[in-house]
């Protein structure tokens, strides 16, 4: 008797549909699956016989093959624990197979017949309704997430012997009530926790409202994470789509649990990670960090320590907005929109600029200029020093709090989205030179300083493009039509110093 | 080209190079390890491989060795040639000969009229850089030619100051006149050969050894009509430099420095031990030519405009950025915006770390 069960196999971040056929035949006991599975699938014929011993019903004793199709494809992890069970049941009629036709089976077993919370059920929700099935089997406690797709009877079970029920028709237990995710109630970092800062924090506004990456600059301890922790606080919030894209990448990296992520992402990889471990890779192609910020932050502190090869990594990442993994024949493309956020110490000793503290000569500050420099400072449309707050502004009130400066971004943004609108960027940090020349528009004296600064060689070619990209934010966030002088000055103090300015102009 | 060499000079100069690495174990001596005569020379430090050196010194073809200069496009002058610069005969060991890139007349026009020497630490802190910077920029623009050694830190700012003030200046370097010695001066070294002239004792392609620094400083401080010291530690080789203008009976000053700061201590030394105080190109100009002999003709005093004077004020008073800007009363938007101005303008420079100096 042969059975069919749809599940789905998840490549990279996609679901991609599979197959589960098993057969059973007369013949001496044996329990094959083919289907290019990896150890955890092969490993799963020993899961099933238990599990399914354990939920009250009978393991087969005769020949029983399963297959896995498309066989192409390579099929990874014990998320077709379920499905192959149900098949099982389901070849020696123990469950009914026709009423499996309109479900897909998601989820592990455990050897008692409980089905395990198993990372990525949201992605396999989209696959079975792009795939038209009705409805989806997977862990109660993936049962909410699954449910964020529309269109899909999502039934949560317990266990395989819950899961069965179903199947001979008994009523499907009532999706969970919403699990409070701790993380999301937990108060996200907020900017009125800040005292001084100043500068920076009207850095942080100018890089969240026109979407710019951002350098920070100062000596340890003078508060550049805690800030860059801060960013997404003052993000617009995240579309549902939006949403419902990150809730599926932290679904399948194993990073969320319940629901779908209302904040946006912020993501701090260690210096030492890895380029595969940094965009995305590994022999079964898994996402990076720079997939999990997306839509969010992805903030790079000590920028100065980092491979170099994990920093060229980033290059197409943050050009394209995604990146493209090739692993043996086959490549992945993994969505990376996110804000670059760096911190560096601005020497090697890390107290340069601090009274007279830094010992560094102008040999380690150069060396130090060289392991920054490269194309991932080309892509830094703003610097700020951060400074130690004074006691004075330690004990005054807060500059601003998320809140408002959301509004602003918000209201910053609104009017970018209007004169951006059919055009390849959604906000100034994205616009190429063709864009800006459309439409940066300068007041006359702006103009003139801006064409001063160029002269005097304070500016490359490349640099005034950033300063203009940067001066678009300034005005937008305070409502000017064209970039007044001022707007345009605070920009070109705010902006990104080449290698030769990091270090001694000599 | 001028190839003013004389054969036995040239000789002189190969062996120097040939013997480089020899030399370096005798470097505390040098100076008088460089008075030898190539014989006495090559006994003393030739070692093993005495008799070969001796042999390919008597077997030199001394037109390969001008080819060479010449090929790097280098002038050469020997200490018997009357173009020789007369200051470098006050040396107990003159070098030999002088490889000069940006051509020997210029070297010799530039160095005819008092040139001044702005030498210091490698590990200089911003105000150092800044005094070297103005030091170089106010007596270049008055005439005046700044000669010191393209190292990191005071020397290459006092260059870069001379060149800001519309002079020309000297390099004295280590090995190679033609090749910018550190290597991540290139630019600098083009700058200054375009308008000025690199100097180096030893001929083109040799490289660099320790012996050499103290060398050279010797070549910098005959040189000079007078030696500035901006910012040395205890051991530093400019305090070298210093004491050998002193042995040559050339005067020496030193810029004042704040008394716990290491960099300072050279400086402070060479003020205790009698130099002359520094405090800007006047102080230099009035010691060379007489007070008030000779005007400082220094660049035209720009006003910072009047709304940005306090923040000006503040940065003067060392505040650092942030404390600067509550002082002058400014939000975080007018104050970035006012700080652009500054810098723009001139009146300020940022250094590492984002802090902000004036500009002297």
């Amino acid at each position: 008797m042969l059975a069919r069960i749809a599940t789905f196999a998840i490549d990279g971040i996609d679901p991609r549909q599979v197959w589960v056929e098993v057969d059973i035949r007369s013949g001496l006991p044996a329990f094959t699956i083919v289907g290019l599975g990896d150890a955890a699938v092969r490993e799963s014929r020993d899961r099933i016989r238990s599990a399914i011993h354990n939920s009250g019903f009978e393991f087969p004793q005769t020949r029983i093959t399963a297959n896995l199709a498309p066989a192409f494809l390579r099929k990874v992890g014990p998320g077709f624990d379920a499905a192959l069970a149900l098949g099982v049941l389901a070849a020696s009629e123990q469950v009914p197979g026709e009423s499996l036709r309109a479900y897909a089976v998601f989820g592990e077993l455990s050897l008692g017949g409980e089905l395990r919370d198993s990372p990525g059920a949201l992605a396999v929700a989209e696959g079975a309704r792009r795939a038209g099935l009705r409805r989806l089997i997977v862990p109660r406690e993936r049962a909410r997430e699954a449910a964020l797709v529309g269109g899909l009877e999502v039934v949560g079970v317990p266990s395989l012997r819950a899961a069965a029920e179903v199947l001979t028709g008994s009523e499907p237990p009532p999706l969970p009530a919403p699990v409070l995710d701790a993380r999301a109630v937990a108060a996200e970092p907020d900017l009125a926790d800040v005292r001084g800062h100043a500068a920076p924090l009207l850095a942080l506004e100018i890089a969240a409202a026109g979407g710019h990456n951002l350098l920070f600059e100062g000596a340890p301890g003078t508060g550049k994470t805690m800030l860059a922790r801060r960013i997404p606080s003052i993000l617009p919030a995240m579309s549902r789509a939006e949403a419902i894209e990150v809730t599926r990448i932290h679904s399948i990296a194993g990073l969320h649990a319940a629901g779908l992520i209302q904040a946006r992402p912020f993501r701090a990889p260690h210096h030492t990670i890895s380029p595969s471990g940094l965009v995305g890779g590994g022999a079964v192609p898994r996402p990076g960090e720079a997939t999990l910020a997306n839509h969010g932050v992805l903030f790079l502190d000590e920028l100065a320590e980092f491979q170099r090869s994990s920093l060229d990594a980033l290059r197409q990442p943050l050009e394209d907005g995604c990146v493209t993994v090739v692993r043996g024949q086959r490549a992945l493309v993994f969505p990376t929109r996110f804000m670059l956020v760096a911190a560096t110490n601005p020497c090697p000793c890390g107290f340069a600029g601090v009274g007279d503290r830094c010992r560094c000569g102008e040999a380690e500050l150069r060396r130090h200029g060289r392991r920054l420099s490269g194309p991932l400072l080309d892509r830094m449309d703003l610097l700020v020093t951060v400074e130690r707050p004074t006691e004075h502004e330690l004990r005054s009130a807060p500059e601003t709090s998320s809140a408002k400066a959301r509004d602003r971004v918000a209201h910053a943004r609104e009017r970018q989205r209007f004169r951006l609108s059919g055009s390849s960027a959604w906000c100034n940090g994205e616009m190429d030179a063709r864009l800006v020349r459309r439409h940066v528009r300068l007041e006359d004296r702006a103009e003139r300083t801006l064409a001063d600064a160029y002269e005097v060689g304070a500016l490359s070619a490349r640099g005034r493009h950033r300063v203009m990209r940067v001066a678009q934010t300034i005005a937008d966030l305070r409502g000017h039509d064209q970039i007044t002088h001022g707007d345009l000055l605070t920009a070109l103090s705010l902006r990104q110093r080449g290698q030769a300015d990091l270090t001694l102009a000599a | 080209m001028n190839e003013r060499a004389c054969d036995r000079c040239a000789a002189r100069a190969w062996l120097l190079g040939r013997l480089a690495g020899h030399l370096d174990t005798v470097r505390g001596r040098i100076d008088q390890v460089l008075a030898l005569g190539d014989d006495d020379l090559l006994e003393a430090v030739g070692g093993a491989q005495r008799a070969s050196v001796r042999r390919e010194l008597g077997a030199l073809n001394v037109d390969d060795v001008r080819a060479r200069a010449r090929a790097a496009g280098l002038d050469t002058v020997c200490r018997c040639d009357p173009a020789y610069p007369p200051a470098l005969e006050r040396l107990p060991a003159s070098p030999a000969v002088l490889h000069v890139a940006g051509g020997l007349e210029r070297l010799v026009e530039l160095i005819s009229a008092d040139p001044v020497a702005i030498v210091g630490s490698r590990r200089a802190s911003p105000y150092g850089l800044e005094v070297a910077r103005s030091l170089g920029r106010g007596l270049a623009s008055s005439g005046i030619t700044i000669v010191s050694g393209m190292a990191l830190g005071i020397d290459s700012a006092a260059h870069a100051g001379a060149l800001e003030g519309g002079g020309a200046t000297v390099a004295v370097l280590p090995a190679s006149a033609d090749r910018a010695y550190p290597a991540v001066k290139r630019a600098l070294h083009r700058r200054i050969v375009a308008s000025g002239a690199a100097v180096s004792e030893l001929g083109p392609g040799t490289s660099v050894w320790r012996w050499m620094f103290p060398a050279r400083n010797r070549i910098i401080a005959a040189l000079a009509a007078m030696t500035v010291v901006v910012e040395a530690g205890e051991r530093s080789g400019a305090l070298l430099t210093a004491g050998l203008a002193r042995g040559v009976g050339r005067p020496g000053g030193a810029g004042a420095g704040r008394v716990t700061t290491p960099q300072a201590v050279g400086p402070n030394g060479l003020l205790a031990g009698g130099a002359e105080v520094v405090r800007g190109p006047r102080d230099v100009l009035d010691h060379l030519f007489g007070a008030g002999a000779r005007p400082a003709a220094g660049a035209p005093v720009r006003e910072a405009p009047a709304e940005l004077r306090p923040l000006l004020d503040a940065i003067a008073e060392g505040h650092a950025t942030a404390a600067a800007l509550a002082r002058a009363g400014l939000g975080p938007d007018e104050g970035l915006a006012a700080l652009a101005e500054l810098e723009l303008g001139g009146f300020v420079r940022r250094g590492a770390g984002g802090r902000f100096t004036v500009v002297a």
